[in-house]
């Protein structure tokens, strides 16, 4: 078998393809699990400080910088804090589902990293293996299937609570994770077509010349917006809305029961980054100018550039959750079933087109002036309907607009010449204090702190 | 995952009638877990508890197909069945509320006695008749058919040329059931629908923009200027701010007018 691998190596730039897999040494396969869960845990502790300190500086702060040398230690600090608090469980719980509702939510998400490609085959003590736990034919379904399951974890815990707004949480979520499930499943297809395989090391191999993020943007655009909804952070972190359902699913739990529940979302945001590496993005092989230099896709320094790629995802996370605000529930859902799924379904067609044709042995240029123009031509007649149909809606609401204001000052705009008396509080320290217009511009010559107080209470 | 690294080695070793040692002992874990779960599932009186029995259930199975050579079928398995159908059910069932249990009164008589002779019967029935399927029969596993992970591709091969025209009739099947469901959901609506600026003017129009005060609060609205009722509905004169005075009967002090 051995000899079988080291062929392999020669001939195909120390890729593993799936044959390597499944003739590990058990001590090889132990070391390979706690490394995944290590990375996993790490990542983890790395991604909350990460995310605190790029959002502080977002929002013109510094971030934690207490815990540890410029604050790196913040999460651990919180992690074991949250280890040794008292657990509080309601009395209304469904004990045994409000047991399990954690576990089911971080196992799956432990366990779909078994079949990531962190590398190509490396050498672990003279034993030369592939850096990935095990491959299956079907490999990525298999992430795939964790994350259905982690479903249930949230879903279950709302409901065990025993209390409305985790209940609330949990139908959002539910309705949530299945719809944007099907859009990340579609535009999966795209690359299972192009690959021709479901397994990762067989996805990054294909990837050797080109990466899948060029010839398939489309599915790479939908799988990134369908990610951020599968892993239920901001924008549409709906299911945990703090505005509006205190905590979501887990506003009941605390302690080590809480800490599972934020170490399963955290787990899933690096899954879900890491598998779009793996799938659009070359995997675990060196961008451009690296890949230049012959022995960056070979040996540990592969693991580098996996992890740079997945930090990479996780800060455009953190920037989505520093700009945008929530999507409202209607609208969101719209949005995925009327807008991403259908995209994801016509570029399917398209995609599967393209590559029947040119397997065929067509000119690769007519096969995709045929495919591109007519497609091409569908977009452009849509987007000049849409835009007679928002100029339609504008004048109407112009319209609108107009009729309003010929029906007179409303409930919550005050008159124009509304005179504000002055401060009883000013008034009795003795200062004069001239009358504040709340009009647009406030008369000049009143101190100016007073005037930015009556600007600040309008 | 290594019950299947086991199998594997087994099956290169290529003695159809060994049953693997991981193969072995995934069986005498799942086989015991997928029956509790389908008991589950019958007498749990929780309608969540018996979902998640049945989930229980399908995801053994789920295992076992894997360890049977059916890497897709015991994965889609575990993503269409429990992943999507199950969760749905549960949506379904959180939506009825936690406190909805069955009522346990039996209306036909000894149907109980009845279902369980008629449980046993066809188990019976069924164990014979796949048993006797097998007696005498080699066991051929699926390593060829499997070689250099095409699996995949063999059951697309399968399913679009022996088997087309069953898989067309279910999918058409499903589209007929889809179809249904949106015309038996469909709402006709009478115009266009508001949109949100529309909704927002037609609130302030509407002379009451704020929303209404929680329930047992006895006060027509909650600016500061309005004063609190007494429970008999009479305004209460310490909460008048200096200076203001209500005429008796301004205010509408009924709580029904709040809600």
């Amino acid at each position: 078998m051995m000899s079988a691998n080291l062929s392999l190596l020669a001939a195909d730039d120390s890729n593993a393809t799936l044959s390597a897999f499944g003739h590990d040494a058990v001590w090889i396969i132990l070391i390979k699990v706690v490394g995944v869960f290590v990375f996993l845990v790490v990542m983890t502790l790395f991604s909350i400080v990460f995310e605190r300190k790029v959002v502080g500086r977002m929002q013109n702060r510094i971030g934690p910088n207490r815990t540890g040398p410029w604050g790196v230690l913040q999460s651990l600090a919180d992690g074991v804090k949250l280890a040794f608090k008292e657990e509080i469980i309601p009395v209304l719980a469904d004990k045994p589902v409000y047991w399990i509702a954690p576990v089911v939510s971080a196992v799956p998400a432990f366990l779909a990293f078994s079949v990531m490609p962190f590398g190509p085959v490396v050498s672990i003590f003279g034993h030369h293996t592939a850096l990935q736990l095990t491959d299956l034919p079907v490999g990525v379904l298999v992430i795939f299937a964790c994350s259905s399951l982690g479903v249930y974890g949230i879903v279950l815990s709302g409901w065990a609570s025993g209390s409305t707004y985790p209940l609330l949480g949990a139908l959002r979520s539910a309705a949530q994770m299945i719809s944007y499930e099907v859009a990340m499943g579609l535009s999966m297809v795209a690359v299972f077509l192009y690959a021709e395989t479901m397994s990762t090391s067989g996805i990054v191999n294909y990837q050797r010349h080109l990466w899948n993020v060029l010839p398939l943007c489309v599915s790479f655009g939908v799988y990134c917006i369908a990610m951020v909804g599968e892993t239920n952070r901001a924008p549409f972190d709906l299911p945990e809305a703090e505005s509006e359902l205190v905590g979501g699913f887990h506003t009941e739990y605390s302690s080590m029961k809480f800490a599972l529940f934020f170490l399963a979302e955290y787990i899933n945001m690096v899954t879900v980054s890491a598998l779009a590496t793996t799938l659009f993005l070359g995997g675990w092989r060196a961008p451009i100018p690296l890949s230049l230099w012959h022995g960056a896709n070979a040996g540990w320094w592969p693991l580098l550039w996996f992890t740079a790629k997945v930090v990479l995802f996780i800060f455009t996370f953190v920037w989505l959750r520093g700009t945008l605000p929530r999507l409202r529930y209607d609208q969101f859902m719209h949005f995925g079933w009327k807008v991403l799924i259908p995209i994801n379904l016509i570029w399917i067609l398209a995609i599967t087109t393209v590559k029947v044709l040119g397997d065929r042995g067509t000119n690769r240029v007519v096969v995709g002036a045929c495919v591109l123009v007519p497609v091409l031509a569908i977009i452009l007649i849509y987007t000049i309907f849409d835009v007679r149909r928002q100029k339609n809606i504008e004048a109407e609401l112009q319209a609108e607009d107009e009729a309003e204001a010929a029906l007179g000052t409303t409930f919550p705009i005050p008159p124009m010449d509304l005179v504000v008396p002055a401060s009883p509080r000013l008034v009795s320290v003795g200062v004069s204090v001239p009358a504040l217009a709340t009009s647009a511009t406030p008369p000049s010559g009143g101190p100016p702190s007073t005037t930015e107080e009556g600007r600040s209470d309008g | 995952m290594s019950s299947l690294l086991a199998v594997n080695t087994i099956l290169a070793a290529g003695d159809p009638t060994h049953v693997a040692n991981g193969e072995e002992i995934a069986f005498w874990i799942l086989g015991p877990v997928s029956l509790l779960g389908a008991i589950g599932t019958v007498v749990a009186r929780n309608a969540v508890h018996s979902a998640l029995s049945l989930v229980a259930t399908m995801m053994s199975l789920g295992l076992f197909y894997l360890i049977e050579q059916g890497p897709f079928l015991g994965l889609v398995q575990i993503i269409v069945y429990t992943g999507a159908i199950m969760i749905l059910f549960l949506f379904v069932l959180m939506l009825v509320g936690r406190d909805s249990s069955d009522s346990l009164v039996e209306t036909l008589r000894g149907q109980r006695a009845a279902a369980l002779l008629a449980g046993l019967a066809f188990a019976l029935l069924l164990s014979i008749t796949v048993g006797r399927a097998f007696i005498g029969r080699a066991p051929v596993n699926l390593a060829t058919p499997n070689a250099n992970g095409n699996n995949v591709n063999r059951i697309a091969d399968k399913l679009f040329t022996d088997y087309l025209f069953a898989f067309e009739l279910t999918s058409a099947l499903l589209i007929v059931a889809a179809v249904g469901a949106m015309v038996l959901a469909h709402i006709e609506r009478d115009g266009p629908r508001p949109t949100q600026k529309m909704l927002a003017r037609e609130r302030i129009r509407s002379g009451r923009p704020q929303p209404l005060p929680g329930p047992g609060v006895l006060s027509s609205g909650n600016a500061i200027g309005t004063p609190a009722l007494l429970p008999d509905g009479s305004i209460a004169p310490e909460s008048l701010i200096g200076g203001t005075t209500i005429e008796v009967g301004a205010v509408s002090s009924t709580p029904e007018l709040d809600r």
